[in-house]
């Protein structure tokens, strides 16, 4: 048994990536920063209002939060919908008291099933970014490049209804080869798909430059609570020190973003609420702390490059 | 196959839903619910769902649980009977043949009984209209003739379901059901017949999911459960909430869990703002005095086709 002669070829082994979507760069020599206020932290926060629809049939992968159980899975689908009715009315609350601006990467089926939920999302100022149809609806490399055009547009035109969309974020970041240039085509200015950085960056597309914004992974609610069955109190120190890092290297290096990427029907449950207020009182105590949206961030930093 | 089990329209906990006054002015209407089931050694099988996970017979699968009806149950009784809480049992009624010693003890502290099936290894998936009215009948007979209680309540066995289920418990004079998650106030439910509401049951409070799915240890389960209740406590302020413990005799019930568990309830049992109750109790209460209002209140859902 042997493998193809082509297995021991490298087409792409020069300097830098293997794809031209992007250039290779180090964090540490780019040129820093400056935020408004001279913050140090551009305090990103990502919310979730996801839609799992009760037949959705977990392929090609199931993202995180999908039905478990046989048929009709009550139990998982009624936990889910708990971000949608409670839990984002619980984050709204304690945002406001911190004159927190969050963004919201919202189903597109959420948008239509809960229209009152839009309306409170952009009465604060919070930012609406795209981020899908539903949960069921994944973007990947097996899917028709037509049709996933289509998810896209299924998509905007049920979250434009209620105000501007300029931001995407693919279910349970999925994409295809063709995602960025599928978005960018249709005018979106950033997406959040892309774990690589914690700052923006350009991507190439067939339709110009898109950003890729940071949303970071690792430390989001479902990666440290459910995956990682951390307590609630390693939840806060995470956080803590993930934005006392930040702080310090922003000292050295120019402002940087800290990224929390947040499901609502995780973190919204009472007995977790208090272990992200608590670290988010700790940031704000400590101050130099500025938090806006995706589009304010990507605006101060794009006007610096 | 549904997308959307159809069950309730939106009622987002923005805070201008109509408020729930519990009796005496209380924050919380709590209460506990521990499962008393009988898992049989040998039930034939269904095709949606195995009993058990190893080849029969599955003697680790079956004695771990046979172990809260020997052993754990009795510890778990005089913990709550220390703390005077009653309990609401969400029984398999087959119990009531097999270990009617247990029946007469939940009696005689004046617990309420409520039903979890026949057989937490009798899963509802594949039956057909007419066995699943016998298996709703079954319960209704038989908690009224060893208990001389009348059924008001339902949590599906082993959390199974058709997508009739919950029409029929309400069409054959149930008033609650314990097996939606998307909220911390009871929610009507769209049902044909009769007021069914959802009462708040809570996976997050459950031993099983604790211990089992969350992995978490007893001392942090304890801290779970204080810290669900102080957040609770505190929205209960403005309008009143529930929280359940649902538990498991063959978890909670182990000497190295008890204590934690014991704590947990002392520490609740410190609160005077708190409504001791039974499931049936603040269900009859929600109705009786908030049903009209929170139906009322409730927004139809889109489609988002």
């Amino acid at each position: 048994m042997s493998l193809p002669d082509g297995y021991l070829q490298y087409p792409h082994r020069h300097y830098g990536m293997d794809h031209d979507r992007y250039e290779w760069s180090i964090l540490p020599r780019r040129k820093p920063v400056q935020w408004p206020g001279g913050a140090r932290i551009a305090l990103s926060v990502v919310t979730a209002l996801e839609w799992f629809p009760l037949d959705m049939s977990n392929k090609p992968f199931a993202p995180p939060g999908a039905m478990v159980t046989s048929y009709p899975d009550l139990r998982h689908y009624t936990l889910r919908d708990y971000g949608n009715r409670v839990g984002i009315y619980r984050l709204m609350r304690e945002f406001d008291a911190r004159n927190i601006k969050a963004t919201a990467a919202v189903n597109a089926a959420v948008a239509t099933r809960y229209p009152s939920l839009m309306q409170e999302v952009r009465q604060r100022g919070w930012e609406v970014m795209a981020h899908g149809t539903d949960m069921a609806h994944l973007h990947h490399g097996g899917l028709d490049q037509a049709r996933e055009g289509e998810l896209i547009d299924q998509a905007l035109a049920a979250l434009t209804v209620s105000g501007p969309v300029r931001g995407w974020l693919s279910p349970a970041k999925g994409e295809s080869f063709a995602t960025p240039d599928l978005v960018r085509a249709r005018g979106l200015e950033y997406i959040c798909d892309w774990d690589n950085d914690d700052m923006p960056y350009a991507m190439r597309t067939d339709s110009g430059t898109l950003y890729a914004m940071p949303h970071s992974p690792d430390i989001d609610d479902f990666s440290i609570l459910i995956r990682n069955h951390h307590s609630e109190r390693e939840f806060t120190e995470q956080l803590i020190d993930q934005f006392d890092v930040l702080h310090d290297e922003a000292a050295k290096q120019g402002g940087r973003i800290l990224s929390i990427a947040l499901r609502p029907w995780i973190v919204g449950q009472p007995y977790r609420m208090a272990a992200l207020t608590a670290a988010l009182d700790h940031m704000l105590r400590k101050g130099g702390v500025w938090p806006a949206t995706c589009s304010q961030i990507l605006e101060a930093w794009k006007g610096q490059q | 196959m549904k997308r959307d089990p159809g069950l309730y329209d939106y009622l987002p906990y923005n805070g201008k839903r109509p408020k729930i006054r519990w009796p005496n002015d209380a924050r919380v209407a709590f209460w506990v619910a521990p499962n008393i089931e009988f898992y049989e050694l040998a039930p034939p099988v269904n095709p949606a769902r195995a009993a058990w996970a190893r080849p029969l017979p599955d003697v680790a699968g079956y004695s771990y649980r046979d172990y809260g009806n020997r052993v754990g149950f009795w510890r778990m009784y005089e913990a709550m009977e220390r703390h005077k809480i009653r309990g609401s049992v969400s029984l398999n009624v087959a119990m009531c043949q097999h270990h009617p010693e247990i029946i007469e003890a939940c009696s005689r502290a004046g617990w309420e009984f409520y039903s979890h099936g026949t057989y937490n290894t009798r899963y509802l998936m594949n039956m057909s209209e007419a066995q699943e009215r016998a298996v709703i009948r079954d319960s209704i007979d038989t908690i009224r003739d060893c208990t001389g209680q009348k059924l008001d309540g339902w949590l599906a066995p082993a959390l199974t379901y058709t997508d009739r289920t919950l029409e029929l418990v309400a069409e054959m004079g149930l008033s609650y059901v314990c097996d939606l998650f998307h909220d911390d106030q009871p929610a009507p439910l769209k049902v044909k017949h009769g007021r069914l509401i959802a009462l708040p049951y809570s996976l997050e409070m459950n031993d099983v999911i604790a211990y089992n799915v969350n992995l978490v240890a007893p001392r942090q389960f304890a801290e779970i459960i204080k810290r669900q209740f102080d957040y609770l406590y505190r929205e209960g302020a403005e309008s009143g909430t529930v929280m359940c413990i649902p538990l498991h005799p063959y978890l909670v019930g182990w000497p190295h869990r008890i204590k934690a568990f014991e704590e947990a309830l002392a520490y609740i049992a410190g609160h005077d703002k708190v409504w001791f109750a039974t499931g049936r109790e603040i269900a009859k209460y929600f109705i009786d005095h908030s049903y009209e209002a929170f139906k009322a209140a409730s927004m139809p859902v889109g489609d988002p086709k």
